[in-house]
């Protein structure tokens, strides 16, 4: 059993953070996992995607086609990205940053707006953490408790101070995907 | 030791610090530079030697010299600078004196890409700098087996006096995944008897690659041969996959290898009798091991990140005697397990011939692939 996630949007998003918060928590959880990041001569406001991979066994392929979700949090991810989601699976899209709807009916799309939910917890770049709950709602391939124990674990410390709101955002997130009603599809 | 979340490059460098390194010389070049990096804050902090170099040029003759003295030291770099290493390189092998070097392997030729390749096998296996040497190449897969094959590459190099290469690609260098460092080991005490570390009350001992009479450099030829029978006996290293019934076997190495074992997965679960070998050492070839396979499966698949330079290590073991198909991507493009699978699938189907060059039928298949592309 393999789950495969990608994560993409503008570099400053969190990104590459939250894909290595899914990779943590799946270490700590026993799992095999492998996190590898789009690198390039890449910057602030450029494109940055990551790929988590957690299985069972000997992980191949650090990179798939097809991947079981999607987190995408801009317009230009959604288009690159949501006609490789695998069928069956989940899209999690920014809504804050997209001008249209979802496009396909055999997988499951999460439209949340993360920048909004975080400005209203009160800082922005809780954005990515916004994006995960909403993803681990509807993919239960790690619990909210783990990704929290692995917040708490591998932090750097000078960002602990930065914990509750943390929390706080995964919450949020996982909240409003479970109570979103299905989107329309185009 | 529990296990850590690593990138692959820091690694690698902590792996080697960890293996009592002493000294490292280097110059920054992506993929590898967090490797660099690493030993910049690390080596300085424990009292050893880390210097940036003003060029990959004096980085390798930095490490001539001071591998002359007996101790544990390194370098590492990309493509292009390993290629501006190759005349120091020839000069440690003909001094026989033990190095490590990590090449974190990116698209070329040229000055290329910082993309993921294996385009270096033919410099790195075959040589590239001048006259008769083979160092040893270790090709790790995950970033516990670069790890492992840090620590494994010293005790090899001082063992045998010879150059220890640690092939990688930018996908093994960027990666993060859970592994387990060895415990540290402490700073060597004994030097070996060759070792120049100063000559107060005894006979003067000189390192050297210059042999002005022919006949004593055919002498120091022979030696370097015997120790290169004794290594492809003696280090032979390689992991196979589904072997035991299978009756196509994929060959790649490192991250190829990773990506097909994923396509040989898929393909099991259709029913498709097929294997992976995964060599890991590509110096000295696991070329006993595909021998013996020739006896009993119907055809190899050789998967790689270039054009086929395993290939011709390949075809030389099999000679014709069962059919050899080809899938390689180019230029820091890495395949899809979907790509590897769709040529298991077809030779599971399709006769595949005996003659003619696999690498031209490969071409021909490519062809569409990258024109759909743009």
């Amino acid at each position: 059993m393999q789950t495969e996630i990608l994560i993409a949007g503008f570099g400053g998003q969190g990104v590459l953070f939250a894909g290595q918060i899914l990779a943590y928590a799946a270490m700590d959880a026993g799992r095999e996992v492998t996190w590898i990041p789009s690198y390039g001569p890449e910057m602030r406001g450029g494109t940055a995607n990551c790929t988590v991979i957690i299985s069972d066994e000997e992980i191949g392929s650090p990179l798939v086609l097809n991947p079981t979700a999607v987190i995408a949090l801009n317009l230009p991810s959604l288009e690159k990205y949501e006609p490789m989601v695998k069928p069956g699976g989940v899209l999690i899209v920014n809504a804050s940053l997209v001008n249209r709807g979802p496009r396909r009916l055999d997988i499951d799309n999460v439209f949340i707006p993360v920048n909004e939910i975080a400005e209203r917890l009160g800082n922005r770049r809780l954005l990515n953490m916004v994006a995960v709950g909403a993803l681990l709602a509807k993919l239960p391939v790690l619990t909210l408790d783990q990704i929290k124990q692995a917040l708490e674990d591998h932090l750097p410390e000078r960002h602990k101070k930065f914990m509750q709101a943390n929390l706080l955002a995964l919450q949020e997130g996982a909240d409003f995907a479970l109570q979103a009603q299905g989107v329309k599809v185009e | 030791m529990a296990k850590e979340l690593l990138k692959g490059n820091i690694a690698m460098a902590e792996a080697a610090i960890r293996a009592g390194l002493e000294g490292y010389f280097g110059y920054p070049i992506t993929p590898q530079t967090e490797l660099l990096e690493w030993m910049s804050e690390r080596m300085p902090a424990l009292g050893r030697a880390f210097l940036q170099a003003e060029s990959e040029v004096a980085a390798i003759n930095m490490l001539y010299g001071a591998a002359c003295t007996g101790a544990r030291v390194m370098t590492s770099s990309s493509s292009p600078g390993i290629s501006l290493m190759m005349e120091g390189l020839s000069y440690i092998a003909g001094t026989e004196v033990p190095v490590v070097i990590i090449d974190v392997v990116r698209g070329g030729p040229g000055l290329g890409n910082i993309a993921p390749s294996q385009g270096d096998y033919n410099q790195i296996v075959h040589g590239g700098g001048h006259g008769d040497y083979h160092p040893i190449v270790l090709a790790p897969a995950s970033v516990q087996e670069a790890i492992d094959l840090v620590v494994l590459a010293f005790d090899l190099a001082e063992k045998y006096r010879t150059i220890v290469f640690v092939m990688a690609d930018g996908n093994i260098g960027q990666m993060m995944e859970p592994a387990e460092l060895p415990p540290m080991r402490p700073i060597k005490s004994e030097y070996p008897h060759w070792a120049v570390r100063g000559a107060m009350g005894r006979e003067r001992r000189i390192l050297s690659s210059i042999y002005i009479d022919p006949k004593d450099e055919e002498v120091t030829n022979y030696r370097l041969m015997q120790v290169w029978n004794q290594i492809q006996a003696n280090e032979v290293r390689y992991r196979e996959y589904f072997l035991e019934d299978a009756d196509t076997v994929v060959i790649g190495f490192g991250t190829a290898g990773r990506i097909a074992l994923s396509a040989v997965r898929a393909a099991r679960a259709e029913g498709i009798k097929v294997g992976l070998l995964r060599p890991i050492t590509l110096s000295p070839f696991p070329a006993p091991q595909i021998e013996n396979l020739i006896q009993r499966v119907k055809g190899f698949l050789v998967v790689e990140m270039n054009a086929g330079q395993m290939l011709d290590d390949v075809l030389k073991v099999v000679k014709g005697r069962v059919p050899v198909e080809f899938y390689g991507r180019m230029g820091g493009m890495v395949p899809f397990p979907d790509e590897i699978l769709a040529e298991i699938q077809r030779m599971s189907r399709e006769d595949i011939p005996l003659d003619g060059d696999p690498r031209q039928r490969w071409m021909k298949r490519l062809a569409p692939v990258i024109h759909w592309q743009n």
